[in-house]
């Protein structure tokens, strides 16, 4: 079998959003089974990074592909799994737990077989194993705790067994016990040789798993390679991040760890 | 009641009662779910023109409505996709634009009694055809439903990660605007364009009060849509009210009773719990309250 086309790449990506450009040249490349962490300070580009690495927003320069087809003509989508980052599940009609992930499902059901099949049901079962949602399935979503929403989201994506799992801060307004569940799904989609995209302001738990790190400024990658280790203050144990997004960057905080 | 199906024109009047609570509420359960509440009005207010359009010409309004509202959600949706800001503004000026050419096109016409049945809804003026014509597009609108619900319900949720699902979501978004379009003319004979999207809402809005899925929401809103829109004509006939409003207060009124029911229902459980003497923490009731406990950690 030949070499399989990486995961994603992109080349000179560039994007403009509304009249300003917010990407400026982005080379990057992800290879299969890697583990890859995009980090950087508020507003640096990292959503709008995997937003056009997934083609949902145009490139207004450079190209982008997944597993080595242009966004626009790709069609394996079930093997994309995406949780966008999103403070609740959405949706203005209340919709169950069970209802929410077995919609991760849609990439890989038939038009053909309107009913779901076993391997689907034990997908959607699975998913909400690991994101230990299982006693909450019959419960509306939107009215969960904020946490436990997120969790709802990364089960949707998961319900969908991708080979790619892209997301977007998926470890925001977790609590901690959420992301050792996150970090235990990863440590085994990691084992299973599956590749994973992630957003992150904070590793936590997830640290141990990234293979690579890459650093956004302003809309540019300032520098990629091994995670960074926890330096100073964030290095002690039991240190907790409290972030003002509006401050300003403290003295001697260049890590990416310590954004804003 | 009995006597009531004596009239042929009632027997034709309930069929389409029927018709109409059970698509209007299953359209409109997408249509709250995607927080597009007020979409089915401004189709409304844009198919007036259609049916001005079909008086001027001597054709069918029926068919004027269908056609020009069906262009108008598809427009509708075009700026909705389009534009990030000023949607609002554009969507504002389809709606007006629609009423007012509507009237003026009616009155050219000669129409002004026509215009008041189509505005507030009439059940003697619906004819045998009309009937076949609202029972095919009926069956058109809860086939869009059964067949493509499974993608409607992800667009309608997150538009974003449908994309990332490979759905078409620029068609499935056309689809859902037209069936609403569709649904609207369905409608309209009975109920009249200004309240038509009340009943694609306020089922829904009431269902959702006692619901916790989407699937059940959107089941209870169809029986809540049929119950009232049966009633509501019945009502009318015997009352000699007009249609459309009996049927928007029955609605209505269903919401307002399963809004007590909630609350009052909540308050009970509450105070049961209070009375409790040994905690029992597992029933739902304080699993919520664990819920509600995290949000605020």
């Amino acid at each position: 079998m030949a070499a399989e086309a990486p995961p994603l790449a992109m080349t000179g990506g560039r994007v403009r959003l509304d009249g300003r450009e917010v990407l400026h040249g982005i080379d990057l490349r992800v290879e299969p089974g890697e583990v890859l962490a995009l980090l950087g300070a508020n507003g640096s580009g990292k959503s709008t990074l995997v937003r056009a690495l997934l083609g949902l927003v145009p490139l207004s320069g450079g190209r982008t592909e997944i597993y080595g087809v242009p966004p626009a003509r790709f069609r394996d989508w079930h093997r994309i799994g995406y949780v966008p980052q999103r403070l609740t599940v959405g949706g203005g009609v209340p919709a169950t737990v069970r209802e929410v992930v077995a919609s991760g499902r849609i990439a890989r059901r038939s038009r053909l077989r309107p009913f779901a099949t076993a391997a689907d049901r034990a997908a959607v079962r699975r998913a909400l194993e690991q994101m230990r949602l299982t006693d909450r399935a019959g419960q509306p979503a939107q009215r969960l705790s904020g946490g436990q929403q997120q969790r709802v989201l990364i089960a949707r994506a998961l319900a969908g067994e991708p080979d790619l799992l892209v997301m977007d801060e998926p470890t925001a307004g977790v609590d901690a016990a959420s992301q050792a569940a996150l970090a235990e799904v990863l440590r085994d989609l990691v084992r299973q040789g599956r590749t994973v995209v992630l957003v992150a302001h904070e590793l936590g738990p997830l640290e141990p798993l990234i293979t690579r790190a890459a650093v956004l400024e302003q809309g540019r990658i300032v520098r990629t390679g091994a995670p960074p280790a926890p330096e100073g203050e964030c290095a002690r144990p039991g240190h907790r991040h409290q972030h003002p997004h509006a401050a300003e960057p403290a003295p001697g905080s260049l890590t990416p760890w310590n954004p804003t | 009641m009995t006597d009531l199906l004596q009239f042929d024109f009632m027997r034709i009047a309930l069929a389409l009662a029927v018709l109409i609570g059970l698509t209007a509420p299953a359209v409109g359960t997408f249509i709250v779910q995607r927080r597009l509440a007020l979409l089915g009005d401004g189709i409304g207010h844009i198919a007036l023109t259609g049916i001005g359009l079909g008086l001027l010409t001597s054709t069918s309004p029926v068919l004027g409505a269908l056609v020009v509202s069906v262009l108008g959600a598809a427009a509708i949706e075009v700026l909705r996709a389009r534009s990030r800001t000023g949607g609002d503004v554009a969507l504002a000026l389809l709606f007006y634009g629609g009423l007012a050419g509507g009237v003026l096109l009616t009155n050219a016409e000669g129409g002004g009694r026509d215009l008041q049945s189509y505005l507030f809804g009439s059940i003697s003026s619906v004819a045998p055809e009309d009937l076949y014509v609202v029972a095919a597009l009926s069956v058109a609108v809860l086939a869009v439903v059964a067949l493509f619900g499974r993608e409607l319900f992800l667009l309608c949720q997150d538009e974003e990660v449908a994309r990332a699902s490979g759905l078409p979501t620029r068609t499935l978004s056309l689809l859902i605007a037209v069936t609403a379009a569709v649904t609207v003319v369905i409608a309209m004979r009975a109920i009249g364009l200004l309240l038509v999207s009340a009943l694609m809402v306020v089922p829904v809005a009431a269902a959702q009060q006692v619901t916790k899925g989407f699937r059940d929401t959107m089941l209870a809103a169809m029986g809540i849509g049929v119950l009232s829109a049966v009633a509501g004509l019945v009502a009318s006939f015997e009352y000699d009210l007009p249609p459309g409003p009996s049927i928007v207060l029955l609605a209505l009124a269903v919401f307002v009773t399963l809004v007590l029911v909630r609350s009052f229902g909540g308050s009970l459980s509450r105070r049961r719990r209070l009375g409790r003497t040994l905690p029992s923490g597992a029933d739902d009731e304080t699993a919520d309250e664990t819920a509600e406990a995290e949000v605020h950690t």
